[in-house]
């Protein structure tokens, strides 16, 4: 199947007309046909004819390609904003809704040469961490259908993991790219705050939010990233720091590197499966010559409360727009899920509790920045659980408004920090339901997180295992 | 009424819509006077899904000016924040705006109500923000609806707040004039009220001197805007503390004139409940310039929160010393600095020179045609008073001359006008033998006849020369 | 003080309602109290956090005066169908609302 081969292989193998674009994207078509039905991973699939006219347009011109995304098929989370392709954060509030223009991380993707299959489901604005909070119906878990794929990127992840497209760009605001990642068996990186812009993304959380790739491998990821970083003019928080050649620089020494490993991450409410997994990846680690160390971060019980007053809050207020008049429908459309985070942020924003949530939060921040800060100057990169838990039931989170946010615990202080964190396949539960882990580092250090993954992978082969849907 | 029982208490907000080229966070054009509607959008000031704004520097250069102009300090670290609230010409439902940390705080203007005495009326903040989208209540098929414009949406605007130091309507008046002076000055807005583009905001209320019902603190008035504590200048805190608990504020006006009828009306309003033993409701009204009254106005929602926060989408503003410096630097000369320094070098009247200096243009041409002064020889006859008065009295055009071309036409009707000393001297005592009643008069001390042997000179010379030159002959001939 | 639990009542959520634009429907107006009420004081934990001295950050890009220049931005700008082309009411290139009633 060529939707195993990596993004290198496939743009060397492209260049060198052993298979064409047009077979690929076949291929992800004959994929898509096949399984989307279980898993109801799209909101919208791009025409089929469209798509293949516009691969044999591109394998005409392969001889010319610069990208090494040239003619490599993608998904999007239907988060982002597509000029004249229907978008719509999963939510009936934008169920007809057809953009006037595109988002950054798209344009930049078309002018690499990559081909757009679908806008992917979610749970609607970002809200959730399960893709069930979507009003599209749920998503499924590709590796065991009566369970949830995870999300808040769970249609994108459940695509990649079942081989529809090369790979797909998340949006993560408290482990949205993360935690279906984790639970779908695919790489995911949630990059530093302002290392892509997010002009054209659908906003869930200002200051939290970051638009990052999901794909097989790290390998692939760093692919992706190289061509979607940078700064943009139309971002005024996006980084114009330089943007190193990511897919060069992963196979760079790892030697002497210190992983820490902070205990209140491994204490209790995770998952004795996850936890002996996780801890057991370690010896892979210490095989290349990477050095653990044991650290505290006594601040992570604090996470969720920072994340859930300042995420509502921001959301409270970027889902004003939201008025029925200039697009989209009006506002009883909104799931009781999302009505509930207006709420909150509204309240946490009120006259009378913003300096008890609101301000008190944004304080707990900056305790977390100095925690993140020493640990990271203690250690090159922290190795910490993606989910507690091993993939929900479908309809198991939505009854707790409580237990769902749990589901987040482990992701949710890195976006209030801005760190960056690759989110990689380590193993499977008994059950054969997949388990990930996450490696964070200082703020744009992509390229070390990227390379210690690839160690990973490179000496593991849990990332290559895909789910049997056939029959 | 006793009016020395009561004493108005008037504070004034202003939104001054600035002539940058382009939008506050997009690159739209911000010329959107009078075009088609919703031509000049884009995904930014339209509040798309995902769409993200960036500052326009030149705006906020803009707004530090002014600020800078208003004797305003400017704060090192600032930043813009959001104040959320729900209204159709709002696209994200939010303005971005600024809170806690405006550009420019703790200013004042010196306003001349009595010459040559000012009144000091403190600024206490002027902050950069957005415009809104424009609505039109119409008519459509007998069915009333609101129609919306969003071509205004995202234009930059400045609103300058004043501390409630204004104690009528005529130095509210005057304050604005001389705001408005000042803005034109700067060349950073059109200012026209018709417009919009400078629109008006007056607060009043009314303080009871002698009674002692009104005098809660001013800090429990919790302000409508945010629901938050409100923060103060120190200033504040000290001169408020016994201003009334209410106040009304009239929106939207768009006449210098409307808002002196306004306050006054709102005066006498107030003061009939007050005097009735009531206290004015504190509530927002409108101005209805065909019945000259305030009305209440429906209030857009009952519960007035704004939630402030800092808008995430754009990082802070951090200015060095040098920076606002260079900001200074780019400050004309502003009106009361130059009508003094016109009245000690040109010697011409306070008059002359605040008309002169109303606005820079003519302040700025006049003063070239001074400096040409020198260049017309060594016994020029033109004094700045001369080109004053032309100017004053429209009798050159500046709009179509060079101030050269100006000088020639002033010299040569000085020219025309001139008349020779000694010639002077010789019908002067020509006519002083032919009236001796009248020089008899005049020494017994009625000087009352100097006008009519003035008026026999002129009438010899046949219209030439000037009277104060020949008053000046007259009284030396007759000692 | 720190241990009372936090209550929200109807009211508080309608007042809430009112800001946020939602129009909550019986069932919601039932349910969201006590809902808030348990999510609110599950993030009360942080008022046991001591933050006395800590300045509050409210975004983590550590960049300072991003600005752009006063430049018209033609290719940015929509035809006044393209402005329109997602709404659901018109009226000779305007957004249609019910009326304001405003004055």
């Amino acid at each position: 199947m060529l939707l195993d081969k990596t993004i290198e292989e496939l743009s060397t193998g492209l260049k060198q007309k052993l298979f064409s674009i047009e077979e690929l994207v076949q291929e992800c078509y004959e994929n898509i046909q096949k399984y989307n039905p279980k898993l109801n991973a799209f909101i919208t699939i791009i025409n089929k004819k469209e798509a293949l006219r516009n691969a044999r347009e591109k394998d005409k011109n392969i001889s010319r390609a610069t990208s090494k995304l040239y003619g490599i098929p993608f998904l999007l989370k239907d988060a982002y904003i597509t000029k004249g392709i229907k978008t719509t954060a999963a939510s009936f509030v934008l169920k007809n809704y057809i953009p006037q223009y595109n988002a950054t991380v798209y344009q930049k993707l078309l002018d690499a040469g990559a081909i757009l299959l679908g806008k992917m489901n979610m749970d609607a604005w970002g809200h959730g961490g399960s893709s069930e909070n979507t009003d599209f119906g749920p998503v499924r878990n590709p590796w065991d259908l009566t369970r949830v794929a995870g999300g808040s990127s769970g249609g994108p992840a459940a695509a990649i993991s079942s081989r529809m497209a090369v790979f797909a760009i998340g949006e993560d605001t408290g482990g949205s790219i993360r935690n279906p990642a984790a639970w779908c068996n695919i790489t995911g990186l949630k990059v530093t705050y302002g290392r892509v812009s997010r002009y054209g993304t659908i906003a869930y959380a200002s200051s939290f939010d970051t638009v990052g790739p999901m794909a097989k491998s790290v390998g692939d990821c760093a692919q992706v990233l190289e061509v979607i970083a940078g700064k943009d003019m139309y971002d005024a928080t996006s980084s114009s720091k330089n943007v190193p050649r990511y897919s060069e620089l992963i196979d760079s020494p790892v030697e002497n590197l210190i992983l820490g490993i902070p205990k209140e991450f491994f204490q209790e409410g995770l998952n004795t499966e996850i936890k002996n997994c996780i801890l057991n990846s370690t010896k892979i680690f210490e095989k290349s010559k990477i050095k653990i160390k044991h650290i505290s971060m006594p601040m992570f019980d604090y996470g969720l409360p920072v994340y859930y007053l300042i995420g509502p809050s921001e959301t409270s207020s970027n889902l004003a727009r939201y008025d029925g008049i200039r697009y989209g429908q009006k506002r009883k459309e909104f799931t009781s899920e999302t009505v509930r985070r207006i709420m909150i942020g509204t309240y946490a924003l009120s006259s009378g509790y913003y300096d008890a949530y609101y301000k008190k939060a944004q304080k707990a921040r900056t305790l977390f920045i100095k925690e993140y800060d020493k640990a990271l100057s203690e250690c090159d990169v922290l190795l910490m659980p993606v989910t507690p838990t091993p993939p929900t039931k479908i309809g198991e989170l939505m009854t707790d408004p409580l237990q769902n946010l749990l589901a987040d615990v482990y992701t949710v202080s890195q976006n209030p920090v801005g760190v960056p964190s690759l989110a990689i396949p380590c193993g499977f539960t008994k059950n054969g339901l997949p388990i990930g882990m996450q490696l964070v580092g200082s703020m744009f250090s992509e390229d070390l997180l990227l390379r210690v993954g690839h160690i990973y992978q490179k000496a593991t082969d849990w990332h290559k295992k895909y789910p049997k849907l056939e029959g | 009424m006793k009016d020395k029982e009561f004493e108005p208490i008037i504070g004034l907000e202003i939104h001054v819509e600035l002539k940058t080229k382009s939008k506050m966070f997009c690159g739209c054009s911000a010329d959107y006077f009078s075009h088609k509607p919703n031509t000049h959008c884009c995904p930014v000031c339209l509040g798309l899904p995902g769409a993200l704004p960036v500052p326009n520097k030149k705006a906020v250069e803009w707004c530090i000016k002014l600020g800078l102009a208003l004797n305003c300090k400017i704060p090192l670290f600032s930043k813009f924040d959001r104040k959320n609230y729900f209204y159709p010409d709002l696209p994200k439902g939010y303005q971005i705006s600024q809170y806690d940390r405006p550009f420019c705080v703790n200013g004042w203007l010196d306003i001349k109500s009595q010459i040559p005495n000012s009144k000091r009326i403190r600024i206490r903040r002027v902050h950069m923000e957005e415009d809104t989208g424009k609505l039109i209540h119409a008519n459509i098929n007998g069915k009333k609806c609101t129609l919306i414009d969003f071509n205004r949406s995202g234009i930059p605007l400045v609103e300058i707040v004043t501390e409630p130091d204004i104690r009528s309507s005529e130095d509210a008046k005057i304050f604005l004039k001389q705001l408005y002076q000042i803005i034109r000055y700067l060349d950073i807005s059109d200012a026209d009220m018709e417009k919009g583009s400078m629109r008006l905001e007056p607060n009043i209320s009314v303080r009871v001197k002698s009674q002692k019902f009104l005098r809660l603190p001013f800090s429990q008035i919790q302000d409508k805007r945010s629901g938050q504590a409100k923060i103060k200048s120190n200033n504040e805190l000290l001169d408020n503390n016994d201003l009334p608990n209410y106040k009304v504020e009239v929106k939207n006006i768009n006449s210098f004139n409307f808002v002196k009828k306004a306050i006054d009306f709102e005066i006498n309003r107030q003061l009939e409940i007050l005097v009735n033993g009531g206290v004015p409701k504190q509530e927002t009204r409108g101005w209805d310039d065909k019945k000259n009254i305030t009305y209440p106005q429906r209030s857009k929602e009952e519960a007035h929160d704004y939630r402030y926060f800092p808008e995430p989408d754009i990082p802070p503003v951090r200015w060095t010393t040098n920076q606002i410096l260079n900001i200074k630097d780019q400050i004309p000369e502003l009106p009361y600095k130059k009508i003094d320094r016109f009245i000690r070098n040109f010697q011409i009247s306070q008059y002359d020179a605040m008309i002169l200096t109303d606005d820079i243009k003519t302040a700025n041409y006049f003063e070239e045609c001074v400096i040409l002064i020198n260049r017309f020889g060594k016994k020029s006859e033109i004094s700045p008073k001369i080109i004053a008065n032309n100017i004053i009295n429209k009798k050159v055009n500046i709009n179509k001359n060079t101030p050269a071309e100006i000088m020639n036409i002033i010299e040569k009707k000085a020219e025309k006008f001139h008349v020779d000393d000694k010639e002077l001297e010789q019908i002067i005592n020509k006519l002083i033998k032919q009236y001796p009643k009248a020089v008899k008069e005049y020494k017994t001390g009625k000087t009352g006849v100097l006008m009519f042997l003035i008026g026999q000179v002129m009438k010899t010379l046949k219209g030439k020369g000037d009277a104060l030159v020949i008053r000046k002959f007259l009284e030396k001939a007759l000692q | 003080m720190k241990n009372r639990n936090n209550t929200i009542s109807i009211e508080e959520v309608k007042h809430l309602a009112k800001l946020a634009n939602l129009t909550l429907t019986d069932k919601q107006l039932e349910k969201i109290p006590k809902e808030l009420s348990s999510v609110i004081n599950y993030m009360s934990k942080i008022k046991t956090l001591n933050t006395s001295h800590i300045v509050e950050t409210s975004q983590v890009t550590c960049l300072e005066n991003v600005f752009r220049e006063d430049e018209i931005e033609e290719e940015r700008m929509f035809t006044q169908e393209e402005v329109l082309s997602n709404a659901k009411d018109t009226h000779n290139g305007y957004f249609k609302v019910k009326a304001i009633f405003d004055e």
